[in-house]
């Protein structure tokens, strides 16, 4: 594919791997103690099984699969309200095709969908808006999640729903923001994370500057990365110079998508539509404060929290869960009590086990469930 | 006969009386005509003789369809019921001879909808070579089915000393295909819609029973050939893993796929290797018939992009990794569940 195989070739990828090797080699060797880099972003935890990138690395160098999965970090309690508008006999809820599986306490949408729930796939918001054109008699409700890259299309939605005045659309607001998660993993006591790779897309939308602090203040290096192998490579290596060099800085692999003011247009819908909410509940690290968004008041018509009385209750995580060890990078996922036994694709406890962008899951589907030792 | 003048299938047309008559003459029998079926009793009769002759195993296979859309670039829901139940049968070795088939009609479905359906079925059988010699139809209240269901059950017939299965596949064999992965299920979730995606991608729908005879003519010693319909090649291929309690590495520069498949998997994120296929199998063949096969694939006008893709290892058993085009190496599990696109 044109534009799309120069970043998968693999004489440059060989190269790359070269180069990071000789890297790590000269990073402290004094303190054998493996180097941790984090991927915020689901997406490239995704790349990286895909192409199968951690079996390339040297073995010093541990990639952490962070919480960027936005499906993943879904708590059951908000599953279980939109299990609950789903039954609404009026209700036909659009949804993310990854959603479908999220177990909540009672049922997932897929569960709620076979009990009788008018539940129906779709690609993106607008998908949803049509079909509340198309269906004037019933009540559509949009599942909404994802980090900054989904918010701009679901605000654009709302503000198209509001201008053309359509009455039976709403919104089941569940986005969260990146920036006060990773600052809340960064303040984690047990954390080991010696670099990040940033969020490509969420940066294309947000830019890079809300990263700063990173660096500043906390003195780890974040290299912005796309999503192609070459991309993860060079970023690895764009962190692990950062590390040798003993700079920690906000630096941007994505040049060709990210800008570092982001996205105005973006930007100015979603804080035309959304607010902060006080706090979220984020499953595997609990509630952090400012990490949710909701719907501003302006538009409370298309919040369906708001026309549904939703139960709100809080379920805890399952007891010897350890999404949130893994998260950190304090286990490795095959390291969870749970992994590969109680806890599988199948039939997931985990909020990782729950989409092929989540770590556990995608270790167990491309890793495999044998030993640890052909792990990749 | 009367030719049906009503534009739709009502339920009177399973009522068993004589607008059940005329719609199963005039749409099946009128299309599926042979000597086998003229009898229109409650079965259809084959001399044992006849059979014998091609071998001294029948093979035996149904299928249920039930594609949505009906119609879909490349074929429709009969191309698909006479094909993927010919190709059951010749995957396994057998020479396809005869189909029965079973309707399931939903009250309302245009009368034209069905004779197009029964006119691609009576093609695919002449393509494939069968008859079609026995039938049902049933019709179902709006709502009870969604516009068609159709099954297919087939014989066939296994020439004798021939023995193939997925448990023979041994370490050091190679793993071909006969061509361009995915197209089916690519053209399936085209013609659906309900993506703001338009590709000319077309069903690879195709009765494979004439490859297959080249193919095992060439390499007699073929240890096991699978049609890679729901779940595509790495479903397959974990099968073969998983009853040959062998490894199996494939490599992801020499799968063929084409390039519009290729960018449509990108962009909605799906792994190409579940897509499903209607015309395309898996084949494992000793090392020294390797060459022979892939010959006897390419002289063929339904495998003119096959291709080696791998190799059985005697790696950990019951494992299939995939060599990536960087190089690096991952586990091709089966799917759980359903293949979905991933949000971002």
């Amino acid at each position: 594919m044109k534009y799309l195989d120069e970043f998968r070739d693999r004489a440059t990828a060989e190269a790359l791997i070269d180069e990071i090797g000789a890297l790590a080699e000269r990073i402290d060797a004094a303190a054998r103690r493996p180097i941790q880099l984090m991927e915020v972003c689901g997406g490239h935890t995704h790349a990286i099984f895909r192409y199968g990138i951690g079996d390339l690395l040297p073995k010093r160098i541990e990639l952490v699969h962070g919480p960027g999965c936005p499906v993943c970090v879904l708590p059951m309690g908000r599953i279980d309200d939109c299990v609950a508008i789903a039954e609404r006999p009026e209700v036909v809820l659009a949804t993310f095709g990854d959603a479908m599986r999220v177990p909540g306490s009672r049922k997932s949408l897929l569960q709620a969908k076979a009990d009788g729930a008018d539940v129906r796939t779709v690609y993106s918001p607008m998908d949803a808006l049509a079909l509340a054109r198309r269906l004037p008699e019933r009540q559509v409700v949009f599942f909404a999640l994802g980090f900054e890259t989904t918010m701009p299309a679901t605000a654009l939605t709302i503000l198209e729903a509001a201008r053309d005045g359509i009455e039976n659309f709403s919104v089941f607001c569940n986005h969260v923001t990146i920036v006060p998660t990773i600052k809340a993993i960064l303040d984690s006591p047990d954390l080991q994370i010696d670099g990040f790779l940033g969020p490509g897309h969420v940066s294309m939308v947000i830019g890079t500057a809300p990263y700063d602090f990173i660096a500043r203040h906390y003195r780890k290096p974040l290299v912005v990365a796309g999503f192609e192998p070459l991309d993860v490579l060079q970023s690895i290596w764009m962190v692990l110079r950062q590390i040798l060099d003993g700079r920690a800085e906000v630096e941007n692999q994505y040049a060709r998508v990210v800008r570092e003011g982001g996205n105005r247009a973006a930007l100015e819908a979603i804080t035309t539509v959304y607010e902060l909410r006080e706090f979220f509940e984020w499953r595997g690290l609990g509630s952090i404060d400012h990490s949710g968004i909701r719907i501003r008041v302006s538009f409370a018509r298309f919040d369906a929290e708001r026309r549904f009385a939703v139960p709100g209750a809080r379920i805890a995580d399952p007891q010897a869960c350890q999404c949130g060890e893994v998260l950190k990078g304090v286990i490795k996922p095959w390291q969870c009590k749970l992994f590969g036994s109680a806890c599988t694709p199948q039939d997931p406890i985990g909020a990782l086990m729950v989409s092929s962008e989540g770590a556990c899951a995608a270790y167990y589907q491309y890793g495999g469930a044998g030993s640890p030792e052909d792990r990749p | 006969m009367s030719r049906i003048t009503v534009p739709t299938v009502t339920l009177a047309h399973g009522g068993g009386g004589k607008a059940m008559k005329d719609l199963i003459d005039d749409v099946f029998v009128a299309a599926f005509d042979n000597a086998l079926l003229a009898p229109l009793d409650d079965q259809a009769r084959i001399a044992l003789s006849a059979l014998a002759s091609h071998g001294d195993r029948l093979a035996f296979a149904t299928d249920a369809f039930v594609v949505d859309p009906v119609f879909f670039p490349g074929g429709d829901i009969g191309t698909l019921a006479v094909c993927g139940t010919v190709n059951d049968l010749a995957v396994g070795g057998a020479v396809p001879l005869h189909l029965a088939c079973a309707v399931i009609i939903e009250e309302g479905v245009a009368i034209e909808t069905l004779r197009r359906v029964a006119d691609s079925m009576a093609a695919s059988a002449r393509a494939a070579g069968v008859t079609i010699i026995a039938g049902d139809t049933k019709v179902v209240p709006k709502g009870a089915c969604d516009k068609l269901f159709v099954t297919t059950t087939g014989i066939g017939v296994i020439r004798s000393g021939l023995e193939l299965g997925a448990q023979l596949a041994r370490p050091g064999d190679v793993v071909l295909v006969n061509g361009m992965l995915g197209d089916h299920g690519a053209a399936v979730l085209m013609a659906r819609g309900d993506l703001a995606l338009d590709a000319p991608i077309a069903s690879d729908c195709a009765p494979l029973h004439g490859l297959i005879a080249g193919l095992l003519a060439a390499a007699p010693g073929t240890r096991f050939m699978r049609d890679a319909t729901r779940g595509g090649v790495a479903t397959v291929l974990n099968e073969i893993a998983l009853a040959a309690r062998v490894g199996v590495e494939i490599d992801e520069a020499r799968t063929p796929l084409r390039e519009t498949v290729r960018s449509m998997c990108e962009i909605l994120g799906l792994d190409p290797l579940y897509l499903a296929n209607e015309g395309k199998l898996v084949a494992v063949v000793p090392a020294p018939q390797a060459d022979g096969a892939l010959a006897a694939l390419r002289g063929h006008a339904l495998g003119a992009d096959a291709a080696i893709i791998g190799r059985i290892t005697d790696g950990p058993p019951g494992r299939v990794t995939m060599r990536t085009i960087v190089g690096g190496r991952r586990v091709v599990d089966m799917l759980v569940g359903e293949q979905l696109p991933r949000i971002c």
